[in-house]
């Protein structure tokens, strides 16, 4: 890395903290909103851009800790600094409830949601006489340090630009962690990261939180620098300009988050000044422009204007793994021989389609079950009914003798099964050493607190050795900090496996991982296969190549039109009598 | 509360939920074709009644130009796309449609003095001006992103909304309207006196009803609309643009929209803004529907509407509070009865 690069970001700082004795009073008061505006539209890139989920109401949010602070340090003389945990407590409950409601419907029923609570929040805000109505609550407190009052723009401007550049800091730190990865898979991935032991609602739900955490933050600050709340600030409307301010930043990136805020608050105060006299009348005519603006950067540039910036700042570190780390705890080995899955008459219709018709059979540990049939049969479906991706229509599933077939997949993951996907299902914008790293979240325990203060190292470098040594397995060492979506397609499907190794598995359910491969790939592969087999690990694999699946299987089942033809050794299938008129037409 | 103010009540809030009904349903169409969640549903509403009533005033009313203004630049776009693909003999339809009906129809409006046309004509007139901009906003706004996620349509709904609303002050100004009856007949049952006007937004909302069902049931433009919700690739292939299913629900549903702001506007005062939450509650009975089930979300929208008129009774100041708040149960119901992972 050129030091070269460091050094925008260092004169940065060093102007944001001569600042205030260099600007103007007027210019101070605007990098505070600017600051506040920031706070928002920074959980909003974590919901949006990150977690792929998105919020129209984080006004109500920064409403709610404005609220309580007004309150409760106006009606019961309470110090501010005890009213900022009530107004995140509330603000986490009131988040808690709307992302438990929504969580389970599609994506976006949860804007939806905010929509409807903003403006309820809103109205009820200048209704309720406790809160002043609509005139609201005046004279409230400013903040102090011990016995000092803090009550310059200036002072406050320390305090917002320490509170955002903090939150900046832990958010990048939480996004480079085990949690964070479980974040990102959000947007896009949200079946794969099930299938490796993620729960998806809670991460969803963790990142809602946390988002409206920091929007009540700004509001208490806002507060006080204020000294006045009515409920105007905390609109509908001004929760819409919130999430413009991500999006026109760069809703993909934490610090679009505070180019957004700049740009949009700057150009708010040009046009307020400039319209009015264009259109001859008053009114907020801004929000035209800032409207048509957003529909232009969504249909153009949809990552926002921070991608032009990137280059004068120093590119984002991907680390590869340090070496010397203990290696992460195994699973106790199944004993070999040990029926590791039972498939008893499974059924999977589709509406008035039978995709799977009462199929049985089993896999032991140390042994390859190959599944085939032509396109069609109902292999995947059944992968994804006993990986709990789909739910059965009818029959059970045992693994390693627990039924199974109503647990969700990510428990069925925790037990021990992984599986990789016919149509691969990576992040493609990850690197391959993160993407693997997903794979092994169920053997790390860290959670958000130690991540976004970097208590996690230990852990996270234990979880990277072990995703760096599984990649290695499947001959991608070369691919470590590569995007995992730049790899050709048949490389992706070794990423899968090793993806699917990291969760340390007793059993592999290996959905075509051949195809796409060169022929001494596929030997590689062959032999890879063959090594797990010997440590004891069970294989069930859908595969289309015969050379493949007949040198490497111990016992083959045939699956055609949803039902089970036939089973056997390879060297059974191959003499088949129903197996040979599916494959090659009867002879008449 | 007597039983006449209930019914009062009663007849208030079912004359609403006929409206809330047929929005919903319009915001069910929209989304089920396009995926587009139709936030802007709303304006379309205020558009209407403010269109008519500016007609009614005797001024030109300001969608006439934004009608105009998109006119043009659709035409100047889809004709510079046929200009470079050698298709000029599209030049004509294209130039004709977009930028001379909308002329055509300001010039009908300069000549003929509107405020002294029969009422029929002016809602007429308010149709022409305010339905077209559905499609055009279609052309215009969401057709370059019709590929993109759920989430991304539905930042650009906001959006949109926000340029409309802003629009919608600049046209009308802040003042309200409300337009006169379509009819002063009125009727006594039970000794509560029935406004016929009432009676008129359930029957119109009843046949607008009947007509949509024929019109899904019966036509093959409406077939199409169903195949495309049902499967837009599949549809695609089958011939089937995706850009005409798009078109077409829009303009479906900037009709209904301005049509239930004409509808409505004798009974309640509209303003600017008006329409964002009339839209909403719309909303809310499709919410209930699962943007999915048509009659759901009629029964749905009704509920709001009863619901609201008698919040408005026993707690005037929290009315928008209780009837938003409901959405939360509702969503919690919805989600208790899915039990599907869905790809984010």
């Amino acid at each position: 890395m050129k030091p070269a690069g460091h050094v925008l970001p260092l004169l940065l700082l060093a102007a944001l903290l001569v600042a205030p004795w260099l600007l103007p009073e007027f210019h101070i008061t605007l990098l505070n909103y600017i600051g506040l505006y920031s706070l928002v539209a920074l959980g909003l890139v974590m919901l949006t851009g990150v977690g792929g989920v998105t919020s129209f109401g984080q006004a109500a949010f920064v409403g709610i800790g404005a609220y309580t602070s007004a309150y409760l340090t106006t009606v019961h003389e309470w110090s501010p600094w005890l009213t900022l945990p009530v107004g995140l407590l509330l603000t986490a409950l009131v988040a808690l409830t709307l992302g438990l409601v929504t969580l389970r419907l599609s994506g976006h029923f949860l804007p939806l949601g905010t929509i409807a609570w903003g403006i309820s929040l809103y109205f009820l805000f200048g209704n309720l006489e406790a809160l002043g109505g609509h005139t609201g609550i005046s004279s409230l407190p400013p903040l102090n340090l011990g016995e000092h009052e803090l009550k310059s723009g200036g002072e406050y401007f320390y305090l917002i630009w320490l509170c955002l550049l903090l939150a900046v800091f832990a958010i990048r730190n939480l996004l480079d962690s085990r949690v964070g990865r479980a974040i990102r898979a959000l947007k896009g991935g949200t079946l794969m990261a099930e299938a490796m032991g993620v729960h998806t609602p809670r991460a969803k739900i963790v990142v809602f939180t946390l988002a409206a955490l920091l929007a009540s933050v700004s509001g208490w600050l806002y507060a006080h620098l204020q000294r006045f709340v009515n409920p105007t600030p905390f609109s509908l409307t001004q929760g819409i300009e919130y999430l413009f301010m991500a999006v026109v930043g760069g809703v993909s990136h934490v610090w679009g988050a505070l180019v957004g805020a700049g740009l949009i608050t700057l150009l708010k105060q040009g046009l307020q000044d400039w319209l009015p006299h264009l259109l001859g009348q008053s009114g907020n005519f801004e929000m035209i422009v800032f409207g048509v603006l957003m529909i232009i950067v969504l249909q153009r540039a949809r990552d926002g204007v921070w991608p032009l910036l990137q280059r004068f700042f120093p590119p984002p570190v991907v680390r590869a793994p340090v070496g010397d780390v203990a290696a992460l705890p195994r699973r106790q080995r199944p004993s070999a021989g040990e029926r590791l899955l039972e498939v008893k008459q499974v059924s999977k219709h589709f509406g008035g389609l039978v995709a799977n018709d009462r199929i049985s059979f089993d896999v032991r540990a140390g042994e390859v079950m190959a599944l085939i049939g032509p396109n069609g049969a109902g292999k995947s479906t059944l992968f994804d009914g006993i990986s709990g991706i789909e739910p059965l229509t009818s029959g059970a599933v045992s693994f390693r003798g627990e039924n199974v077939e109503t647990l969700p997949a990510r428990e069925i993951a925790r037990r021990g099964l992984s599986r990789t996907f016919q149509h691969v299902r990576l992040l493609p914008a990850m690197s391959v050493l993160e993407n693997v790293a997903i794979g092994a979240h169920l053997r790390g325990r860290h959670g958000l607190f130690a991540a976004a203060c970097r208590r996690d190292r230990a852990e996270e470098a234990r979880l990277l050795r072990e995703a760096a040594q599984q990649i290695e397995r499947c001959g991608l060492s070369e691919h470590l900090t590569s995007a995992a979506g730049s790899l050709p397609l048949g490389k992706q499907r070794l990423v899968e496996i090793a993806r699917a190794l990291a969760t340390d598995p007793c059993l592999l359910l290996l959905d075509e991982p051949a195809a796409g491969l060169r022929f001494l790939e596929k030997q590689a592969l062959g032999d890879l296969l063959r090594r797990l087999r010997d440590e004891g690990v069970g294989i069930l694999l859908v595969e289309h190549d015969m050379d493949f699946v007949m040198g490497l299987a111990d016992r083959v089942v045939v699956l055609e039109f949803g039902r089970k033809l036939a089973a056997g050794t390879p060297e059974e299938i191959q003499r088949h009598p129903a197996v040979l008129q599916a494959y090659l037409g009867g002879i008449e | 509360m007597d039983l006449q103010i209930a019914l009062l009540l009663g007849q208030d809030g079912i004359a609403n939920g006929a409206i809330y009904a047929l929005l919903a349903l319009a915001l069910v169409l929209v989304f089920a074709v396009t995926r587009v969640i139709f936030i802007p549903q709303g304006e379309f509403v205020a558009f209407g009644a403010l269109t008519l009533a500016s007609l009614q005033a005797g001024q030109l009313p300001g969608t006439l130009w934004l009608l105009l203004c998109l006119g043009s630049v659709i035409a100047l776009i889809d004709g510079w796309e046929a200009w470079r693909a050698r298709r000029f003999k599209k030049l004509p339809t294209i130039v004709l449609l977009n930028g001379g009906a909308p002329l055509l129809l300001a010039g009908a409006l300069l000549t003929f003095s509107p405020a002294d046309l029969p009422l029929t004509l002016q809602v007429l007139a308010a149709l022409l001006i305010v339905v077209p901009l559905g499609p055009m906003l279609y052309r215009l706004v969401y057709q370059p992103v019709a590929d993109l996620t759920v989430l991304v349509l539905l930042i650009v709904s906001v959006a949109l909304h926000v340029v409309l609303v802003g629009l919608g002050l600049l046209f009308f100004g802040a003042e309200g309207s409300r337009t006169p009856a379509f009819t002063e007949a009125s009727f006594e049952i039970g000794g509560t006196l029935l406004q016929g006007q009432t009676l008129l937004v359930l029957l119109a909302s009843a046949v607008l009803i009947v007509a949509l069902y024929l019109f899904f049931e019966r036509t093959i433009y409406g077939k199409a609309l169903r195949a495309t919700a049902m499967n837009r690739t599949g549809a695609r292939l089958m011939g089937i643009s995706s850009r005409l299913a798009g078109l077409l629900s829009f303009g479906l549903s900037a009709a209904i929209g301005a049509f239930s702001g004409i509808l409505i506007s004798p009974l309640t005062t509209i303003y600017y803004d008006s329409g964002f939450l009339i839209g909403l509650k719309g909303f809310v009975g499709a919410i209930i529907g699962g943007l999915a089930s048509y009659p759901v979300a009629a029964a749905g929208a009704l509920l709001v509407g009863l619901l609201e008129s008698y919040a408005s009774f026993w707690a005037s100041a929290f009315k928008e509070v209780i009837v938003f708040t409901l959405v939360i149960p509702v969503l919690l119901w919805r989600s208790l009865k899915t039990r599907h992972m869905e790809e984010g």
